[in-house]
């Protein structure tokens, strides 16, 4: 087995986690932070919204590193499932599939199956026609990104970096990302994919 | 154009984030259904491995790539924006199965909807932008 193919299996949650660690110590070396979604505020003042909103009128420019840094995820997606591409699929658990069964979520059992990573129903172009989707897809990154702002961070910025700096704030805005998560998950997705 | 050499960590980030699994919305699903350890094994690790590093560099007074102290800085106290908003985004995070970072890395996945998404976080933090001084924070 080479290093390709090594690579190429899903990750082990603490590899994962290493992984994580060792991006944020590139970024905090090279004089940055951990933190995805101010990019979203940049891109705002990027697109002149400090012209009449006072929040995104600042020197957007000193971000400019973090958007470089958030752009090449992409390329780091793309060379993930083109030259690094698992030979399973997500391997959730039985439950897990079994529960989004009855929403009507099928889970890949085989690469050649599904969407890889989301489940088609909801991901593909297809699917994309249903205002159904439409609105899942709509409504989830409007609440993303004003919920991010609001609370002044995502999964990077609060839960990764503001819990080891232990900082309270950030451990309550994670409790209310579980808060959020577990109301979505557990109540309003199953009504809004069963009806 | 010293954010040119950010290209590597971002690249590195994307590829974590994909094998990781941490993209995936059936991950998000299962970990809010807590029906696998797997992403409280990697934001643990994370958390952990992240608090130790954070300590050290405060201890040391380490310093940057260009001499200038790694500083992290406190955030304000308080609990409603944090709360709320961390709630909001919650809400987001399990309907979508992404949050910004792993937004961005689906766009090199093809999973073409996901622009949507972005588009839509973006327009969240407009709105966010313009009715912030109405909102308690």
């Amino acid at each position: 087995m080479n290093i390709i193919d090594i690579i190429s299996q899903p990750w082990h949650w603490s590899v994962s986690g290493v992984g994580i660690v060792f991006v944020m110590f590139i970024l905090l070396w090279f004089g940055g932070n951990f933190g995805a979604s101010s990019n979203l505020r940049t891109l705002c003042a990027i697109g002149g919204a400090g012209k009449k909103t006072p929040f995104f009128d600042y020197e957007w420019k000193n971000q400019m590193w973090n958007l470089v840094f958030i752009l090449s995820a992409i390329i780091g997606g793309y060379i993930a499932v083109t030259y690094l591409g698992s030979s399973e699929p997500v391997d959730i658990s039985q439950s897990t599939r079994a529960h989004l069964a009855t929403m009507g979520i099928s889970t890949p059992t085989k690469v050649s199956e599904g969407l890889g990573y989301v489940p088609a129903e909801i991901y593909s172009l297809d699917a994309f026609s249903s205002a159904r989707n439409l609105l899942l897809l709509c409504a989830g990154g409007f609440f993303v990104g004003f919920g991010a702002r609001y609370a002044g961070g995502c999964t990077s910025g609060h839960a990764i970096s503001g819990l080891s700096n232990l900082q309270i704030p950030s451990l309550i805005a994670v409790a209310g990302f579980f808060i959020g998560g577990l109301m979505m998950t557990w109540f309003i997705l199953p009504l809004i994919l069963t009806t | 154009m010293k954010s040119i050499k950010y290209i590597l960590p971002g690249i590195l980030f994307g590829i974590v984030m994909t094998k990781s699994e941490a993209v995936s919305w059936f991950r998000i699903q299962e970990m809010f259904r807590f029906e696998s350890f797997h992403m409280y094994g990697i934001i643990g690790t994370a958390v952990t491995l992240a608090a130790l590093m954070t300590f050290f560099m405060k201890k040391t007074n380490a310093s940057d790539i260009s001499g200038s102290k790694i500083t992290f800085n406190p955030k304000d106290i308080s609990v409603p924006r944090y709360l709320i908003g961390g709630i909001i985004f919650g809400l987001g995070w399990a309907m979508t199965g992404a949050c910004p970072g792993p937004m961005f890395t689906l766009v090199g996945h093809g999973v073409w909807p996901i622009l949507l998404v972005i588009l839509c976080s973006i327009l969240g933090t407009y709105v966010y932008g313009v009715l912030r001084d109405r909102l308690p924070h």
